[in-house]
């Protein structure tokens, strides 16, 4: 079902083309955009007969991560088509829209890449057949509309509300993530089909309220549901075309597609009704009530939207299949006339500068179309008959007056449900009467306002003109799609309902007919009450959301500095406690910590050797003040382990125990220079206890760990590795071709996290100047030779037998002790040598000293070598090797494996040099300057 | 008579160690201390070759080679420390 894949990804594709033809011209990149929906929009169409007529459910899915459940699967049922045309189409106008809209100075291939971005994600939330899938689309939704409301950067109010949508909507994104994990693992699936025919599953699960209560979250906040509310108002800092889209079409409008979407799933408890219902209702009347006394056009219309998405919610709770189907009727009505009227009052903002309603007025002079346009929609959103929005919100009245859940109190659903209907059409008036009637302004009449160009008309009579078809023929227009998604949403059988405009003198027509007189009246005698309202003490959401922010930035902050307060010991004793303490546990627990397996006999110059690593480490520690001491006691260690290691069989760990143990020395001694040759004493009492106990526990610890393992018989892995060494990997060296082969990935991860950290030294020591110590510790001036003659020429005389050695090392490596990383650090130590003995200048003269790149290849090498088994149809670096007999060496073994190491032997070349010759050049460039 | 050898040499080797380690951890002085670490790893170089033949294998060899060729450098780059503080100039 290609079909369904098209449609979302399309946009999500088509993302990238406004940013690549911006050159091209504002036109280019409004038709690029609109193109890829337009035809997206048709395919849509093209599935109407099947979808809307035949009632089939479209389903499309290819795996993802199939393993933690998560599906690139797409359905198309009813409720998903009517979403889907709701984003699609009344994007498509709004992009017709934002191209008029936007002035030449704002970048319209930003803003298009953005919308369309946005549109993939609202198409991939409506059409997700996953429950994970959709939190993902979810999440996308949140981003790419906190870059779109903060499109005008530069404003700090434009910034201000972006991050407060961003983080409420993130927060109910996380909260819907737990949610949907729950249901998931009640359910064993995370297949929507699955979970919506496991209702009762769900509903009786003892988790339900959790469950129930975290994906209301993420449908409350997204929907700007009280107390969630007041990000949206503030979010009007975005641009017209945005708010028009996302605020009252498609973002606010997924909330309550999730309360449809999980209706057959969640509804149907008295915990649903009661949260969904009263939330509902609370937001209803208090968006109603804010609407009316907005000064700011957007601002009164983001309440209103509010207060309607109340009502959609509040519709929800009442849990009567009727009462869905009005819900999603009232979404679809809504969509139509809060998009037109954002679009007007973008329009109003356009031509006359302000979106101040006391400083407009008898607009209808100037811009009397845009006045006939917004009339219209004023009116549906009022819900004046002959329009969509009485009829939905008669459905609401009458589902307001039948509820009988509330018990005693079931008069106050309808009355409180007329009040909120009597402020609708108050603030409906106000919206039309205070801008196009009235006087006009003086300074308005300076500024002679005029109708926009007709293109940017267009989208707004398209929608008027819907709310105005949807209202006279309903059952034409509207009745199949409304049938099709409340089926969808209902998942059954359809209540019986007739969408006619006149049911007969009945309660819900004597509530409009209340409604519409009751609402002229607050409009005609408002000022009592604008009085009223600014005694109302009014929290300033901005204000209060900032303070709560720094709060936590502060609570965060002192928890970081609590934990890492710049000194490397008390970081890394946080994390070495734990390991401390569970290691204890662990081997506490386990009293046979020795095993059956005798122990290896002892010979005395192992206990020689043994007692000479003791006292060395012991002396490390006590000397550690005098640094280079302390350096000269921890090489005795390094020695003795590097022997350890042959004495126990492991050639492999002795030859890279030893090349490192070089490195560290000369690393060492490189960045010595620059510290006092005596550290000072900055520890407390309580800090070298700490130290002294963690220390204890970990070697303790380690060594019980160590002898378990060892004195306890069991199959372990290193029999897999022996066994299949020779034919799998074609390599007699087990510990080189698990580097190299069975965990190749990791071996590529670890020079990777290498190369990267090489680049990081590199870059942190940029620009670095350091003060240099004009006498040696003893107080004595440095001697004047820089290169002594004798170490001059025994350098240069190593350096061909150290490359000789490390190609030795690296082609045997396969079959014998040694490899790439062995033979890197051979090679870098010779170089770094020449450093030594000879001087950067004379160095860098002869060598090409360029290490980047070195790095980069190393690495590039690895993968490529990994890719090229991908490439032959294997999986990703599976290794092959041939035998050929070559006229002198005889039989020789060629191993793709080889290659690989090749890159870890550049890699490991790379990065030592990068960082010694980086750490070395720094004084050079201060001598040079000081002298 | 092999055997004998060995013995005697692994003996040796052993106490020339343990003299060794011994400079490097009283000292007194930086120079001491160098001079006795590099004697440590020339007597690694003995002592793996000595226990290669004592295995009879040669699987040891280049342990030795290696110390051999770059063992040296650490004591380098003290050594260059010493005289000029700056060990690549």
């Amino acid at each position: 079902m290609s079909v369904l894949f098209a449609i979302v990804l399309l946009p999500l594709i088509a993302a990238l083309l406004p940013r690549l033809v911006q050159s091209m011209g504002r036109s280019t990149v409004a038709i690029v955009t609109a193109l890829p929906v337009l035809l997206a929009l048709l395919l849509l169409l093209g599935t109407a007969p099947s979808v809307l007529v035949d009632g089939e459910l479209l389903q499309a899915a290819v795996p993802w991560l199939p393993q933690a459940g998560l599906m690139l699967a797409f359905r198309l049922d009813g409720l998903a088509w009517l979403f889907a045309l709701l984003i699609l189409g009344i994007g498509l106008l709004v992009i017709v829209y934002g191209h008029y809209y936007l002035e030449k100075s704002d970048s319209g291939g930003r803003f298009f890449s953005l919308l369309l971005l946005f549109m993939a994600a609202m198409l991939g939330v409506v059409c997700s057949d996953n429950l994970l899938l959709l939190v993902v689309f979810w999440e996308l939704t949140s981003i790419s509309s906190f870059l779109l409301i903060g499109y005008w950067s530069g404003q700090a109010a434009a910034r201000k509300g972006a991050r407060m949508a961003l983080t409420l909507t993130g927060a109910g994104g996380l909260a819907l993530l737990a949610g949907v994990i729950l249901i998931g693992q009640t359910v064993g699936s995370y297949d929507l089909g699955t979970v919506l025919a496991s209702g009762d599953l769900i509903r009786s699960h003892a988790l339900y309220p959790l469950m129930l209560v975290l994906v209301l979250l993420g449908v409350f906040t997204k929907s700007a549901q009280f107390p969630f509310h007041f990000w949206l108002p503030h979010a009007m800092s975005a641009p017209t075309p945005v708010s028009a889209y996302l605020h009252s079409a498609t973002m606010v409008k997924a909330g309550v597609f999730l309360l449809a979407r999980f209706y057959p799933a969640l509804a149907g408890t008295d915990l649903w009704f009661v949260l969904v219902s009263s939330i509902g209702l609370v937001t209803l009347l208090l968006g109603a009530w804010m609407a009316l006394f907005r000064h700011d056009l957007k601002g009164l219309l983001a309440y209103s939207t509010i207060s309607h998405l109340g009502l959609i919610t509040l519709l929800f709770g009442l849990s009567t299949r009727l009462a869905a189907v009005a819900a999603v009727f009232h979404v679809i009505n809504h969509a139509t006339f809060k998009a037109s009227l954002f679009m007007a009052a973008g329009i109003i903002d356009h031509e006359t500068g302000t979106r101040d309603i006391r400083k407009l007025g008898g607009l209808r002079r100037y811009l009397p179309h845009t006045m006939a346009l917004a009339t219209v929609a004023s009116m549906a959103m009022a819900g004046v008959p002959l329009l969509n929005g009485f009829l939905s919100k008669e459905m609401f009245f009458a589902e307001a007056a039948d509820t009988p859940l509330y018990g005693s109190l079931n008069w106050l659903v309808p009355t409180l449900a007329t009040i909120a209907g009597m402020l609708s059409v108050a603030y409906s008036l106000r919206f039309v009467h205070d801008v196009f009637f009235g006087p006009v302004p003086a300074a308005l009449v300076a500024h002679a306002p005029h109708e926009p160009r007709r293109l940017m008309r267009v989208p707004v009579e398209v929608l008027v003109l819907l709310c105005l078809a949807v209202g006279v023929f309903p059952a034409v227009v509207v009745g199949p799609l409304l049938a099709a998604a409340a089926t969808a949403t209902l998942g059954g059988e359809l209540p019986e309902y007739s969408l006619a405009i006149w049911h007969g003198l009945n309660v819900p027509f004597l509530m409009s007919l209340l409604a519409l007189t009751g609402g002229v009246a607050i409009y005609v005698w408002r000022a009592p009450l604008f009085a009223l309202q600014r005694r109302w003490p009014r929290p300033h959401a901005p204000a209060i959301f900032e303070q709560a922010v720094q709060a936590l930035v502060a609570v965060a902050g002192r928890f970081v500095r609590f934990i890492d307060n710049g000194a490397l010991q008390r970081y890394v004793s946080w994390l070495m406690l734990p390991v401390a303490l569970i290691m204890l546990a662990a081997m506490a627990s386990r009293p046979d910590w020795l095993g059956e397996h005798a122990l290896t006999p002892v010979d005395g110059l192992s206990i020689l050797a043994t007692i000479v690593a003791v006292l060395a480490a012991l002396a490390t520690v006590v000397l550690r003040r005098q640094r280079l001491v302390a350096l000269l006691m921890i090489s005795v260690v390094g020695l003795i382990v590097s022997l350890a290691f042959l004495r126990l069989s492991a050639p492999d760990l002795a030859l890279t125990q030893l090349s490192v143990e070089v490195v560290t020395v000369l690393l060492l001694m490189l960045a010595m220079y620059f510290l006092p040759s005596r550290g000072v004493i900055e520890s407390t009492w309580w800090d070298r206890s700490r130290d002294l106990f963690l220390s204890l526990s970990i070697g303790v610890g380690v060594g019980l760990l160590a002898l378990f393992a060892m004195t306890h018989p069991g199959a372990t892995i290193s029999t897999f590795f022996i066994d299949n060494s020779i034919p799998g990997g074609g390599g007699a060296n087990v510990v080189n071709v698990i580097l190299v082969d069975f965990r190749g990935f990791d071996t590529l991860g670890e020079i990777t996290v290498l190369a990267i950290a090489a680049a990081g030294i590199y870059a942190l020591l940029e620009n670095l100047g350091l003060c240099l110590p004009i006498y040696d510790p003893e107080g004595r001036p440095w001697a004047k030779d820089r290169s002594p003659l004798v170490l001059q020429m025994i350098s240069r005389a190593v350096l061909p037998i150290a490359l000789l050695v490390a190609m030795y090392i690296l082609v045997r490596g396969h079959n014998m002790p040694g490899g790439g990383f062995i033979a890197g650090l051979i090679t870098a130590v010779a170089l770094v040598l020449q450093y030594v003995a000879s001087g950067v200048h004379w160095v860098h003269a002869r060598v090409p000293h360029n290490y980047h790149p070195l790095v980069a290849f190393g690495v590039l090498l690895a993968g490529l070598t990994g890719l090229a088994s991908l490439l032959l149809g294997y999986p990703f670096l599976t290794s092959t090797f041939e035998y050929i007999y070559w006229p002198i060496v005889g039989k020789f073994e060629l191993a793709s494996a080889m290659l690989f190491d090749l890159g870890v032997y550049i890699t490991v070349v790379g990065a030592t040099l990068l960082i010694l010759a980086r750490l070395g050049k720094l004084s050079v460039v201060e001598q040079e300057e000081g002298n | 008579m092999l055997s004998f050898a060995l013995n005697a040499a692994f003996v040796m080797v052993g106490i020339a160690m343990l003299l060794g380690s011994w400079r490097v951890l009283v000292g007194p002085s930086l120079t001491d201390r160098v001079l006795a670490l590099d004697t440590l790893y020339i007597n690694s170089i003995a002592l793996i070759v000595l226990f290669g033949i004592y295995l009879g294998t040669s699987m040891y060899f280049e342990a030795a080679l290696l110390i051999a060729l770059i063992g040296f450098v650490s004591t380098v780059a003290v050594a260059k420390y010493l005289l000029r503080g700056d060990i690549i100039e």
